[in-house]
């Protein structure tokens, strides 16, 4: 080959030794459709960060992998993360999960949505969910309010927050999220913030890994609108707070768990138990009423 | 492709259209149904909750609602099971934004509608017709779907099948607009040998993950699908996408998006339509009816005939997409049409839009709760026949 023909190749494509430097959650996410929607300092990509980090110590196929995302921000989810992934209604990504599990429990599927999206709208099928111990995992993303719409009151505001439809302050009691998840049966309950990556880390591996309904609660800044209406400073300012003001005690209570706007807040893994899936008192179930005519469901 | 002997139940059956609908299903290879009960068509449920352990691959799972019901056969669609879920008026109420979700994502199901009499909770254990401009618009945005309407407990069965067979060929939701008479009628119900079922696969892409787009559509409009865990790790949502599925804000996706959703039935209404006709080539009056009224329409029509007025009968079996090609022929052709139907003019709107002003059209209509009078519907033939003198 000539100099001039070297020369030419070497003009229209990189360097021959140039080998383009990846990112690490290059795999994981869809990078054509980078940018993404969040808010410099939001918790939610934060979370999404400690979701890669989890499948990849699971050593779980990413292939098997669902994700499924209700709307607002942290509904966005599904649409980054590079595996099959349903961005569904307002509210409704857990019965959505339930169809997909049942129909096919080889898969692993995960709900990612925020408070308002799984606790308001879809608090209902938060709790059937738990009650039946569908084997899914539900990754709550808990910034307060409806960040999505501008800042709206939610069912988690802590009481006296300012939010466009509470502009003199919310006087709503709030949802404690681990409270009413154990209490419907959820097997596995851990609350974080964003500032504690390696721990919200640890828990979604270990909530994948439990078999049932398992349910983690990340407390993270909306600088945009939530740390910003109650002058609370930047993301960064409000991870120094979460730095200051949680106590973690693993194993806590859950009724003593609730979040006052200013107060210091309580995080941990707070519930860890044994309790059949639906598919597994189902088979057992039927095994026993129907015997010999019944083969177990797998699908 | 010929149904699964698994879920077909052959022999003959004495059973209601509820139950029928159920055994339809089974035969058709739905094997996830996610119900909630509501009178008049919680027996559908019924039966698919005790059939279903013993039909390998089914399940049933009664849900919180009928918002988690209407979107749960949608997760389980997506996982590679066929399926449906069954209500009625309240239910269906709920149901509307999971039906947009599913002409939107292209997801082929059925929603089964035991109409009984409305609005709000109304009659629920007595019949009606009213919810059909609702099978059609119920769900915001522009759209269309297709629709059925059986009058017996053997289409109960039959048109079932061909509910999840359009669902899968169109990939769209398939309304199937029984009625509480229907539902609770027990009749003979004939279930062939599963070889002379005919059942249509669903359409999953041959192509491999990198070269497969899960919304570029075929020669048809229609695009292929796959199935979450087939390694194509890809992203599907209600909002406006592209054909790689991603979101995209812009008019000119919207345009080609929804003008194909919309077109992929409108354009097929030749072949999707289906309609039964009786004595109508040398009619005066024409009575176009669906469900059990065209059961009582019989009945009229005869009486009429015996007054000596040329009556014949068009029954809608596919009521959306609306013939309407055919109902414009007939007002061509000088006739005069009765529409009768459990309502106050849904289908009688739909029929006056499609004769556009060549021939009268006149409402054989009530409120629900019992089946028309035979002689309100001879009134209304005699109607329309003055009309044309």
């Amino acid at each position: 080959m000539s100099v001039l023909s070297e020369l030419q190749k070497a003009s229209l494509s990189p360097t021959p030794d140039f080998h383009p430097e990846n990112h690490p959650m290059d795999d994981f996410l869809r990078m054509d459709r980078m940018p993404h929607i969040w808010c410099s300092t939001c918790g939610i990509g934060v979370s999404v960060n400690c979701f890669a980090k989890a499948l990849e110590k699971c050593q779980i196929p990413l292939d098997q992998v669902v994700v499924v995302s209700g709307i607002g921000c942290t509904g966005r989810v599904a649409g980054y993360v590079k595996v099959d992934s349903f961005h569904t209604t307002h509210g409704r990504a857990i019965p959505f999960a339930t169809g997909m599990k049942l129909a096919n429990p080889k898969l692993k599927v995960i709900v990612f949505s925020g408070d308002g999206d799984i606790i308001a709208i879809g608090g209902n099928h938060f709790i059937n969910a738990a009650r039946r111990n569908i084997d899914i995992t539900v990754i709550c993303v808990n910034n307060f309010n409806y960040a999505m719409t501008g800042g709206q009151l939610a069912s988690t505001t802590p009481e006296g927050s300012v939010l466009s439809t509470s502009p003199f302050g919310s006087y709503e009691f709030p949802f404690n999220l681990p409270f009413l998840a154990e209490s419907v049966g959820a097997v596995y309950v851990a609350r974080w913030t964003s500032l504690h990556v390696y721990n919200q880390t640890v828990s979604m591996v270990e909530a994948l890994k439990k078999p049932g309904f398992s349910f983690i609660e990340v407390i993270a800044p909306c600088p945009t609108i939530f740390e910003r209406q109650q002058k609370m400073g930047d993301g960064l300012d409000r991870l120094r707070w979460y730095c200051e003001n949680s106590d973690i005690r693993n194993g806590a209570s859950t009724k003593d768990v609730d979040i006052r706007l200013r107060d210091r807040m309580v995080v941990g893994k707070f519930v860890d138990v044994e309790r059949p899936t639906y598919l597994e008192a189902m088979n057992a179930h039927y095994r026993e009423r129907l015997g010999s005519k019944y083969k177990d469901y797998e699908g | 492709m010929k149904a699964d002997p698994k879920g077909v139940l052959t022999g003959s059956h004495y059973i209601d259209g509820d139950h029928a609908c159920c055994e339809g299903a089974l035969a058709s290879g739905c094997r996830f149904v996610g119900g909630y009960p509501i009178t008049p068509s919680t027996e559908v449920v019924e039966r698919f909750a005790r059939r279903a352990p013993m039909v390998e691959g089914a399940h049933f799972i009664q849900m919180e609602d009928e918002l988690a019901a209407s979107i749960a056969i949608q997760g389980a669609v997506w996982a590679g099971k066929k399926a449906m879920t069954v209500t009625s008026g309240p239910g269906f109420s709920l149901m509307m934004e999971h039906i947009g979700l599913a002409v939107m994502t292209e997801t082929p199901c059925v929603f089964v509608d035991v109409q009984r009499g409305g609005p709000s909770t109304g009659l629920p254990t007595l019949p009606g017709q009213a919810d059909m401009m609702q099978a059609r618009w119920g769900s915001h945005g522009d759209y269309e779907i297709i629709a059925l309407s059986p009058n017996s407990p053997q289409e109960c069965f039959d048109l079932t099948i061909d509910a999840f067979n359009l669902s899968e060929q169109y990939r769209v939701p398939v309304m199937f607009m029984m009625d509480e008479c229907v539902g609770h009628m027990m009749e003979r119900v004939v279930i062939p040998p599963a070889d002379r079922i005919e059942i249509t696969p669903r359409r999953y892409t041959a192509l491999p993950p990198g070269e497969y787009l899960p919304f570029k559509p075929g020669p048809d409009m229609i695009p292929e699908m796959f199935k979450a865990g087939d390694g194509y790790r890809l992203h599907i949502t209600g909002l406006t996408h592209d054909f790689k599925g991603y979101p995209a804000m812009n008019p000119e996706v919207q345009e080609q998006l929804v003008r194909r959703l919309v077109d992929k039935i409108r354009l097929s209404e030749p072949k999707i339509r289906r309609y039964e006709e009786d004595g109508v080539e040398d009619a005066d009056v024409v009575v176009v009816t669906y469900g059990i009224t065209s059961r009582v329409a019989v009945e009229a029509i005869e009486a009429a005939r015996k007054r000596g007025i040329k009556v014949g009968m068009l029954r809608l079996v596919v009521v959306w997409p609306f013939p309407e090609p055919r109902i414009f022929e007939l007002a061509c052709r000088g006739k005069a049409f009765v529409m009768a139907e459990m309502n106050y003019g849904q289908i009688f709107y739909e029929v006056e839009r499609s004769v556009r002003g060549r021939a009268p059209v006149v409402l054989a209509g009530h409120g629900g709760g019992t089946v028309h009078n035979i002689d309100d519907i001879v009134k209304k033939i005699e109607e329309a026949h003055r009309c044309l003198s």
